[in-house]
């Protein structure tokens, strides 16, 4: 229950994640998975402008929110736990699929390869292909950028 | 960049969600006359290092301003990335018609300065009549 939003979102930290989701489901901390940022503290510094008072904000590498998991899931902070790729999540639903179990694309935009899935979703074949094999594995995958649209189940998006 | 009378002028860039910033800039150049000293940037469509590229690239390399809507969000950390190694580019938030008119008529001034004035013109404007 306490991890409450599982989010593959390339922005991270941004005005969907803290107010769109942020607010219906009364979110008391995010945490930012990402190695890069996890390693750069001018980076976390302008992540915590963005997040209002009341939110706690954990800054941790994927295999910190691996080993941090636990403990996330165990005291009732109500928790949103945000990578920028699909990579990182797989990793985190591998090493606790039961608490990253359902998990949100909630924005993966344009890059070279990649091709428009959903107007906020952008992927390669070969990232599809890893999201059908997260769900293969137990994970439940939808896409859906605010908690007022539609999910998009995995298996529509082709 | 100059103004009609030769002076060097800031480069303004606003940037917001969606059609906003270009929205907004449309309206300041309707009301002041002047055109052409702001640039729009929206966020649409954009990553976390496509929107930085989109906002760098409009800034350029003369002193600016840059507008942004929300003072939390994809948009600020943005800018905020590169802002250390710009000492002649400052931000201001909340961006209003008000403060894009202000400086569109004070772009003369030192960024710092046509910063803080817009603001302080941009929070005036914001009343409970």
């Amino acid at each position: 229950m306490p991890v409450l939003l599982c989010r593959v979102d390339d922005r991270l930290i941004h005005g969907q994640v803290v107010l769109g989701w942020g607010r219906p489901l009364g979110l008391e901390r995010i945490v930012l998975v990402d190695d890069d940022v996890a390693a750069n503290t001018w980076e976390q510094q302008l992540y915590r402008m963005a997040v209002p008072a009341g939110i706690d904000v954990v800054f941790a590498s994927v295999a910190g929110a691996i080993a941090g998991l636990g403990a996330w899931e165990a005291d009732g902070v109500r928790t949103a736990l945000l990578t920028g790729g699909i990579a990182s999540m797989a990793a985190l639903h591998a090493a606790h699929p039961d608490a990253v179990h359902r998990i949100n694309l909630g924005g993966l935009h344009h890059q070279p390869g990649r091709s428009e899935r959903l107007p906020y979703l952008y992927l390669t074949d070969a990232e599809l292909s890893e999201l059908r094999t997260l769900e293969r594995d137990g994970a439940q995958v939808t896409a859906q950028d605010v908690p007022t649209a539609q999910p998009v189940a995995l298996e529509s998006i082709a | 960049m100059s103004d009609g009378d030769g002076r060097a002028g800031l480069n303004g860039v606003v940037v917001a969600h969606g059609t906003l910033a270009s929205a907004m800039v449309d309206a300041a150049e309707q009301i002041t006359g002047i055109s052409g000293m702001l640039k729009a940037v929206s966020n649409s469509g954009c990553d976390r290092g496509a929107l930085e590229e989109r906002i760098w690239a409009a800034i350029g390399e003369a002193p600016s301003v840059v507008f942004v809507d929300l003072a939390a969000g994809s948009c600020l950390i943005a800018v905020l990335r590169r802002v250390r190694e710009r000492p002649d580019v400052r931000v201001v938030t909340g961006v209003n018609l008000a403060m894009l008119v202000d400086f569109l008529f004070h772009r003369t001034l030192p960024a710092e300065e046509a910063a803080a004035h817009a603001a302080a013109s941009g929070g005036s404007a914001i009343r409970v009549p």
